[in-house]
């Protein structure tokens, strides 16, 4: 009943609209109308149009024209020194060289171990299982805790935890002095970083699994495939798109590691484990080098966009293919 | 995958549990050493604590000046998420329903601006960050958070407003309503699961994020939680008993918030990544 007499109001009033428009006096109140529409759009997009220029568009195109400056935020003056900084970079800044080779070699570990123990949570989960809520939780349950807090609880377990495990059992790898070694450091960085991603990308590839049509896969069955058979050839396939979005995900996350770096070895031991969002950081706030500092975070930008950019032409050319 | 509880299913539970044990070694052996003495954490790392040690617990929250640190940390994570959500929620809106050509450039700045990592921003948002008088202050630090978040959280409201069909709008606002009225009573109120997703994954990024506030917070009586942490586990390295309380009484707040909302959390973590 209300719905019909709405109905009829819209329509009396879309008439009653109608002379208005064609007559000559509607021009002032088109203007206006005008006016005021645009007004309201700066009232709508104005308030976050505003903070995301002022906190993000403007400082990250300051950043871009400082990384060709000798800036070094204490003295007033800011010379232009052009592709000196680059240069410096590329030819003795050994530090940047070292930092930025890790971070390459962690997130080529970190994507494959991470996907590779997540989507292996996902088939368990997704099994019959009596405790699979349970267990959805506790795999999930390292993400949610930041990074800083993480890299604090694996300092003791390296440092403290391991060395009585391997007390108690002889295992000797638990006996290594993890974070005093730059091999094992890097590996405790791996460990944590795993440990924290693998249940997030557990709960996409979980998504993706319950989406494949069991039909397909009883009808595969009666037609005698092997339970390895149907993971090769059906539910592969069909959790293909998850696979790229989680491998994109996590390329990126991995690739901007700050927290669990810092907090786990801070760089150490002697700057081995120094990753490049850190090296940024130390560059900027310790060593006060705020031109390098800029060099070196557009170099991070060109990367993580260039990775961006290749994630969406591909998700966008498999959108078309399907 | 498997409808029937067979043999196989069974061994596969058990391996599943065993590996869930795994995941939560680290937090028994954070939470049982917390509550020892120093002696017996050096001693017995593995056991259990022979005498709990609630004083450890008392001390922590005392030096890490817990009751403050944690106001902090809600102060900030509720402004920032009701600005967000305000802000945000609005300016989607009118992106959607203007369709103009600024409109679509505006929305993709955003979008394309998700792209830039935080440490190509954080050295010049700082220094022109102290002549705004936006240092040391917490509304500076919402401020900015309304700035890095409002990419993410304009891009979820918009691809859920364009699935709103627009006739509800048209009907209030012929029956006079205005422009401010049709967004906030008709409008907002359809949005609620979209919000409650945005509310969860800004939550847990503002709330676990160490290195913004550390660069713009400097007083200490303004620290958040992981700040606090940062500084109390350098003073107390060598006295792990104290470190380790402090960690756990700064995990607390997270997982009381994960099993109170953990379907939504769940939920919108999977449609969040799934853009």
């Amino acid at each position: 009943m209300s719905n019909h007499s709405k109905l009829e109001k819209v329509n009396s009033a879309a008439f009653q609209n109608q002379p208005n428009v064609n007559a000559s006096r509607s021009v002032p109140f088109m203007k206006s109308k005008k006016v005021k529409k645009a007004g309201l759009f700066a009232l709508f997009v104005g308030p976050a149009f505003l903070a995301f220029a002022m906190i993000v568009l403007i400082p990250f195109f300051t950043g871009v024209y400082y990384a060709f400056t000798d800036w070094n935020g204490v003295t007033g003056n800011v010379s232009w020194v052009g592709l000196d900084n680059f240069k410096y970079l590329f030819t003795e800044d050994k530090q940047f060289q070292q930092s930025f080779m890790l971070t390459i070699k962690y997130t080529a570990v970190a994507i494959i171990l991470t996907n590779i123990v997540g989507f292996g949570l996902a088939l368990l989960i997704s099994q019959m299982l009596k405790t699979r809520n349970i267990l959805r939780t506790v795999f999930f349950l390292p993400n949610l805790i930041g990074g800083l807090l993480l890299g604090f609880i694996w300092q003791f377990i390296f440092i403290k935890g391991f060395e009585s495990i391997g007390k108690l059992t002889g295992i000797s790898l638990f006996q290594l002095p993890w974070l005093g070694d730059e091999q094992t450091a890097f590996w405790g960085i791996v460990i944590v970083s795993v440990w924290q991603g693998a249940g997030y990308i557990m709960l996409i590839y979980l998504a993706a699994l319950q989406n494949v049509p069991q039909d397909i896969v009883e009808a595969a069955k009666i037609d005698g495939a092997s339970r390895f058979q149907v993971l090769r050839h059906i539910t592969m396939p069909m959790v293909a798109p998850a696979v790229t979005i989680c491998l994109f995900l996590t390329i990126s996350s991995s690739f901007k590691i700050f927290d669990v770096n810092l907090s786990l070895t801070n760089g150490g031991p002697f700057k081995s484990t120094e990753m490049l969002a850190l090296n940024i950081y130390t560059e900027a706030f310790v060593n006060n080098r705020y031109g390098i500092g800029e060099a070196k975070a557009l170099i991070f930008f060109l990367v993580v966009a260039a990775i961006t950019v290749i994630q969406v032409s591909i998700t966008k050319k498999k959108e078309v293919e399907s | 995958m498997e409808n029937k509880y067979t043999g196989r299913t069974f061994i596969v539970e058990i391996i599943a549990i065993l590996i869930g044990l795994v995941f939560l070694v680290p937090f028994y052996y954070v939470i049982s050493n917390s509550l020892k003495t120093f002696a017996d954490i050096l001693t017995n790392t593995s056991a259990l604590p022979s005498v709990l040690q609630w004083q450890n617990y008392v001390q922590a929250f005392e030096r890490l000046d817990y009751l403050r640190v944690f106001t902090n940390s809600l102060i900030i994570t509720v402004g920032s998420n009701v600005v967000l959500i305000i802000f945000c929620s609005m300016a989607a809106y009118m992106l959607v329903r203007t369709k103009k050509k600024i409109s679509n450039i505006i929305f993709m700045t955003f979008v394309a601006a998700m792209v830039i990592p935080f440490q190509s921003i954080m050295i010049p948002l700082i220094k022109t960050a102290g002549n705004l008088g936006l240092l040391n202050s917490m509304w500076g630090l919402v401020i900015m958070y309304l700035g890095f978040g409002s990419g993410m959280t304009i891009f979820l409201y918009h691809g859920f407003i364009k699935g709103i069909p627009v006739e509800l709008e048209e009907a209030a606002i012929i029956d006079g309503c205005s422009p401010f009225g049709v967004f906030w009573r008709i409008v907002f109120p359809l949005l609620k699961p979209i919000t409650v997703t945005v509310m969860i994954l800004n939550s847990l990024w503002i709330w676990n994020d160490y290195l913004l506030p550390s660069l713009v917070l400097q007083d200490p009586a303004l620290r958040t939680i992981p700040l606090a942490t940062f500084f109390f586990f350098g003073q107390y390295t060598k006295q792990w008993e104290l470190a380790l309380a402090g960690l756990v009484l700064s995990i607390i707040p997270l997982v009381i918030f994960f099993f109170s909302m953990q379907k939504h959390i769940i939920k919108g973590i999977t449609s969040g990544s799934i853009k």
